[in-house]
C-alpha cells in the first residue's frame, strides 16, 4: 500500500501541536491537535472544514498521580508487536519506566489517530513504526520537557540542571528526585514545547533492546480478549451464509426446519446473505445448516479460474500506464539477445486464525461495535452509515486482532453485523464459519507479469516489466491509484534495487470478473519481488553467472545496504558449498517496505515433486530495530506465511464460487514442515524500515530459485506445481 | 442438564448432548480462552485436555464427556507441565497475534505430561495438528525444548 507512485499525493504529512491538560481524576494528559494538510485530505472527504481538527486531550499520553503512564495506541495490535514498539518509542523520549507503562486501543478517529503516511486511521503496509517514528518521539520528549519544567519550578532551579530517568526527574547537583506521578498535576498546567530536542540514538535506553512484549502475558493464559471474545450482557450469537456465487442474491428461504432447532431465535434474510440468531453459536450454526436457501446466482455463475487466467493473460498483451522509465528501454532491448519470461500469482485468502466476526448493539440513540479492525474509523463510519446515526453516537471498541494480514482492512463483516444487530433486540455477535471466512474474502489478486531483458558484459542493460492485475488501491484508497498506476501494484518494481541503465515499468489495471480483491500481507512487493527475483535468476543462468555474484555486481553501487546483506547471507548460508542431488539453494534480494533483506532458502525436491525446505537464512537491514526480538520474530513468521503461499496457496474459482473452504483444502504450513530459520540483523543508525510483511515477500522467490538450482526447472507461477517438478507435466 | 468437571469445578449446563464442548465453554460459560478456528478439527485452536489428553473441543460433544476431567487454558498453569510451558512461552516470546496459542500451549503441555523430553519427531507428531498463521513454529519448538529442560517453574 505504498502511496508514492507516479504522482505522489502531496499532502500526506501532517503537522500537529501538542497540548497538555488536567485529567479528570488528577494527573497529566498530553494530547495532540491536528490541523493542516492531512486533516484537509481527510476532512475534505467528510465535508468538514479543514481547520476544525479537535483537541484530543488523551490522544497519546496520560500520567496519573500514581505514576502509571497510559499510552493510547493509534495502531492496531495484530501480532506484529506494535503496541510494544510504539510504547518503547514514546517511553524512550519520555524516560518513563517501562514497567509503569500500560497501553490501550485508541477510539475511532481519522483526525486524531491518522497514520501520518496514509492520512487515515489504518494499520498496514508495515509502516506503523516508520509513520509514527518522529511523532511519537516528539510527543514523548514534549511530555518529558514539561515534567522537567514542573520539577525545576518546585525546586526553584534551572530546568537545564535536571534530567529524567525511569519515571523520575532528578536534580543532578542535589540528588533530589520527584516521581512523574507527583509532578503530573503541576505539569498539566504547563505548555509543552513545539519542537522538543530528541535524544541522540546512541543514548537510547529502550529502543534497540529486546524488551518483553506487553501483550504476551495475557496471551499465554487465555485472558487476552479478541473481538470474537466479546460477551456484552444479554448477547446473542449469529452466523451467516452469503450467496456462494460472487454478486448473487438470496432467492427463496425455507426456514421452518431452522426455526425448529432448539436455541434458534431468529432467521434474518438480507439481500445477499441469510443470518441465524441463537442462544449460542452452535444453535445458530445448526439452524443455518437446516435452512433451505435458493440463491439467485446472478451474472457471475459462469466464471471460473480458466476464464480469469485467459482474460488476465490477454489483458497483459496490451501496454500499461508507464510507472517509471529510465534511459531507453526499447532501444536497449534491440541490442543483443533478448530474453522474456512471464510470471503469475494466484488468488489467495487471508485465513487469519480468528475468523471474521463482529459484535454490535444497535439502539435508537446509539450503537456499540466490538471488533478487531485495522481501520477503526472506517468501522465507525460504516456502522453510522448503516444505522443512520451520527458518527459520535457510534462507539467502536477495538480489540486485539487474531491476525490481520490485510483482511481486517476491510469492513464487510462489520457492516453485516450491524445490519443483523438492527433486527435483534440487544447485542449480537456475528461469527463467520471458517468456510464463510475463506469463501467471502477480499482476495490477493491474480497477477500476470511480463518481463524482458537484454544483457551486456554480464549485466542487465535493458529491462521492461509489465504488471497486469487488479488495482486494490482504486477501490480501497483512490489517492494511491493515479494515471492508471496503482502505487502498491508497482511497489518494489519501480524502485527495484539493481543498477539497470535502461528500464520501463508499466502497470495495466485488469479487474478479474466477479472476485473481490484486497490487500494481503506483502501486498504489491509479493508479486513484484517474486517476478523480478525469479527473472534475475534466469538471467544469471543465461549469463553463466553465479546468482549471488550476478546480483552483487548490479547492487554494489546502487544499493550498497542490500549488497552488504546479500554478502552476509551468502556467507551465513554456506552459499557455494556442495549439496547432494535434488537439493539446492536459492536467493532473493529485496528492498521492500524500506528494509533491505537478503534471503537464502535451501530445498530438497523428491521424485514426486514434493518440496521440503530444511533451512532459510535471512539477513535484514531495517535501520534502527526498535525491538530487535520482535523484528526477528516477524521475519521468522513472515517467511513461514510466505512458504505457505509458495507451497500451497491458491484459491480457485468454479461456477462463480470459491472452491476451497477450510484448512483441509486451503492448506497452511504446519510445524513438521517448518524450516530452521536463521535471521540476522545488521545494526546501524538508519531510520527504521518496515518489517511485518517482508518475510512473506522473501520466501516464495527464494524457494522458487532454490528449486531452480536443485532441478533446473524454472517455475513461473505460484504455488509450486508438484506435477511439473515430478516430470508428470510440462512447465 | 449436563454436568461437566472443568478446571476442578463442576458446572451444570443446559446444553444439547450433541453440542461441542467448545461452544459450551465459550458461549454458555463465558470461558473465552479456548478459541474457535475451523470447526472441523483441522487447526487445533480449540484444544483442551480431557483427563490430561489433548482433544479438539470443537468435535467433542458434551454428552460424551461424562465424568472425565476437562482442563482449559485458564487453568493449565496449575499443572506442572502447563506451568513450564507457559514460562517458556514467555521467556522465548513465542506469541504474535496469540489467537492460536491457547491451543498450542494445551497441546504442548499434554505432550510434556506424557513425554517429558520430546525429540523433534515427538514435537512434530504432537504439534502438527495446531496451525499458527503467524508462523511461530520455530519458537514453539524451541520453547517446548526449553520447557522440557526446566526442572521446575
Amino acid at each position: 500500500m505504498t502511496i508514492h507512485p507516479v504522482s505522489p499525493p502531496k499532502n500526506l504529512s501532517r503537522r500537529f501541536v501538542l497540548r497538555s491538560g488536567a485529567a479528570a481524576g488528577g494527573g497529566l494528559l498530553l494530547g495532540l491537535y491536528t490541523h493542516g494538510a492531512a486533516a484537509a485530505v481527510v476532512n475534505a472527504s467528510e465535508g468538514v472544514h479543514a481547520d476544525d481538527g479537535p483537541f484530543a486531550p488523551d490522544a497519546f499520553i496520560r500520567i496519573d498521580r500514581t505514576g502509571k503512564v497510559t499510552l493510547v495506541m493509534a495502531q492496531a495490535e495484530m501480532g506484529q508487536g506494535i503496541y510494544t514498539a510504539h510504547a518503547m518509542i514514546l517511553a524512550e523520549e519520555l524516560d518513563a519506566a517501562f514497567d509503569h507503562v500500560v497501553v490501550e486501543a485508541s477510539p475511532p478517529s481519522d483526525k486524531l489517530y491518522a497514520n501520518p503516511i496514509f492520512g487515515i486511521q489504518a494499520t498496514g503496509n508495515s509502516n506503523s513504526v516508520r509513520a509514527f517514528w518522529t511523532e511519537l518521539r516528539q510527543a514523548g520528549a514534549a511530555a518529558r520537557a514539561i515534567l522537567v519544567q514542573a520539577a525545576a519550578a518546585q525546586w526553584k532551579v534551572d530546568p537545564a540542571t535536571c534530567t529524567a530517568l525511569n519515571s523520575e526527574i532528578i536534580h543532578t547537583a542535589s540528588g533530589r528526585k520527584l516521581a512523574y506521578g507527583a509532578l503530573a498535576d503541576a505539569a498539566a498546567k504547563l505548555t509543552p514545547p513545539a519542537n522538543p530536542p530528541l535524544k541522540d540514538p546512541k543514548n537510547f535506553r529502550l529502543i534497540g533492546k529486546p524488551l518483553k512484549r506487553l501483550d504476551t502475558p495475557d496471551k499465554v493464559d487465555g485472558k487476552a480478549l479478541y473481538g470474537i471474545d466479546m460477551l456484552p450482557p444479554g448477547v446473542k450469537f449469529a452466523t451467516l451464509a452469503a450467496c456462494p456465487v460472487f454478486g448473487g442474491k438470496v432467492g427463496h428461504v425455507d426456514d421452518r426446519a431452522a426455526k425448529a432447532v432448539p436455541g434458534v431465535r431468529q432467521v434474518l434474510v438480507f439481500d445477499n446473505f441469510v443470518a441465524v440468531v441463537g442462544d449460542h453459536f452452535w444453535a445458530a450454526k445448526q439452524g443455518l445448516d437446516a435452512l433451505d436457501i435458493t440463491w439467485n446466482e446472478g451474472p457471475n455463475a459462469h466464471v471460473d479460474s480458466a476464464l480469469i487466467w485467459r482474460d488476465l493473460e490477454a489483458a497483459s498483451e496490451h501496454p500499461g500506464a508507464v510507472a517509471k522509465a529510465v534511459g531507453d528501454a526499447d532501444k536497449a532491448l534491440q541490442d543483443g539477445d533478448r530474453f522474456e519470461a512471464h510470471y503469475a500469482m494466484p488468488f489467495l485468502s487471508h485465513a487469519p486464525m480468528e475468523p471474521i466476526n463482529c459484535t454490535a448493539h444497535v439502539r435508537p440513540d446509539g450503537c456499540d461495535v466490538w471488533v478487531g479492525t485495522q481501520v477503526c474509523a472506517r468501522a465507525q463510519a460504516i456502522a453510522a452509515k448503516v444505522t443512520g446515526l451520527p458518527l459520535d453516537k457510534v462507539i467502536v471498541h477495538n480489540q486485539l486482532l487474531g491476525g490481520g494480514f490485510g483482511r481486517r482492512l476491510d469492513i464487510d463483516g462489520i457492516e453485516q453485523a450491524v445490519r443483523v444487530a438492527q433486527k435483534v433486540d440487544g447485542p449480537v455477535k456475528l461469527v463467520r464459519t471458517r468456510e464463510e471466512d475463506i469463501q467471502h474474502d477480499f482476495y490477493r489478486p491474480v497477477y500476470y507479469d511480463r518481463l524482458t531483458a537484454t544483457l551486456k558484459d554480464g549485466r542487465i542493460n535493458g529491462w521492461t516489466h509489465r504488471i497486469t492485475g487488479s488495482s486494490v488501491m482504486a477501490r480501497w484508497f483512490p489517492l494511491g491509484f493515479q494515471h492508471g498506476v496503482d502505487g502498491d501494484g508497482v511497489d518494489s518494481a519501480i524502485d527495484e534495487p539493481y543498477d539497470i541503465p535502461n528500464m520501463r515499468v508499466e502497470f495495466r489495471q485488469h479487474e478479474p470478473p466477479a472476485v473481490p480483491t484486497g490487500f494481503w500481507r506483502g501486498v504489491g512487493p509479493n508479486n513484484n519481488v517474486f517476478a523480478i527475483e525469479s527473472f534475475i535468476d534466469e538471467l544469471a543462468n543465461k549469463a553463466g553467472k553465479d546468482p549471488v555474484d550476478f546480483r552483487l555486481a548490479m547492487l554494489k553501487t546502487k544499493t550498497p545496504r542490500l549488497a552488504a546483506a546479500l554478502e552476509l547471507a551468502a556467507q551465513r548460508s554456506g552459499w557455494g558449498n556442495p549439496l547432494p542431488a535434488r537439493r539446492g539453494r536459492g536467493v532473493a534480494a529485496q528492498v521492500a517496505f524500506a528494509s533491505f533483506i537478503a534471503t537464502i532458502a535451501e530445498v530438497e525436491v523428491d521424485e514426486n515433486g514434493e518440496v521440503r525446505v530444511p533451512r532459510i537464512t535471512c539477513v535484514v537491514d531495517t535501520g534502527i530495530a526498535v525491538n530487535p526480538d520482535t523484528v526477528i520474530a516477524q521475519l521468522q513468521g513472515g517467511l513461514i506465511f510466505g512458504l505457505t503461499a509458495a507451497l500451497y496457496g491458491e484459491v480457485t474459482i468454479d461456477k462463480g464460487r470459491v472452491q476451497q473452504s477450510n484448512f483441509n483444502d486451503y492448506r497452511m504450513l504446519r510445524i513438521d514442515q517448518a524450516p530452521a530459520i536463521d535471521v540476522h540483523l545488521i545494526r546501524n543508525g538508519e531510520a527504521p524500515g518496515g518489517i511485518g510483511e517482508t518475510g512473506t515477500t522473501a520466501a516464495p522467490p527464494a524457494v522458487r530459485n532454490a528449486i531452480y538450482a536443485a532441478t533446473g526447472i524454472a517455475l513461473r507461477r505460484m504455488p509450486i506445481d508438484r506435477d511439473v517438478l515430478a516430470g508428470r507435466k510440462q512447465p | 442438564m449436563t454436568s461437566l468437571r472443568i478446571n476442578g469445578q463442576t458446572h451444570d449446563v443446559d446444553a444439547p448432548d450433541d453440542m461441542p464442548l467448545l461452544w459450551v465453554l465459550r458461549d454458555i460459560l463465558g470461558m473465552t480462552g479456548t478459541k474457535f478456528g475451523c470447526g472441523i478439527a483441522q487447526c487445533g485452536a480449540c484444544t483442551v485436555h480431557l483427563d490430561g489428553k489433548a482433544v479438539r473441543s470443537c468435535q467433542l460433544a458434551v454428552g460424551a464427556i461424562g465424568n472425565r476431567a476437562i482442563t482449559t487454558i485458564e487453568a493449565v498453569g496449575a499443572t506442572p507441565a502447563g506451568a513450564k510451558v507457559q514460562r517458556a512461552w514467555l521467556d522465548l516470546e513465542v506469541v504474535q497475534c496469540g489467537y492460536c496459542q491457547s491451543g498450542q500451549i494445551m497441546a504442548a503441555a499434554a505432550l510434556l505430561a506424557t513425554t517429558p523430553h520430546p525429540d523433534d519427531s515427538d514435537i512434530d507428531a504432537a504439534m502438527a495438528g495446531n496451525i499458527c498463521r503467524c508462523g511461530t513454529y520455530v519458537r514453539i519448538r524451541a520453547a517446548i525444548k526449553k520447557a522440557a529442560a526446566a526442572t521446575q517453574v
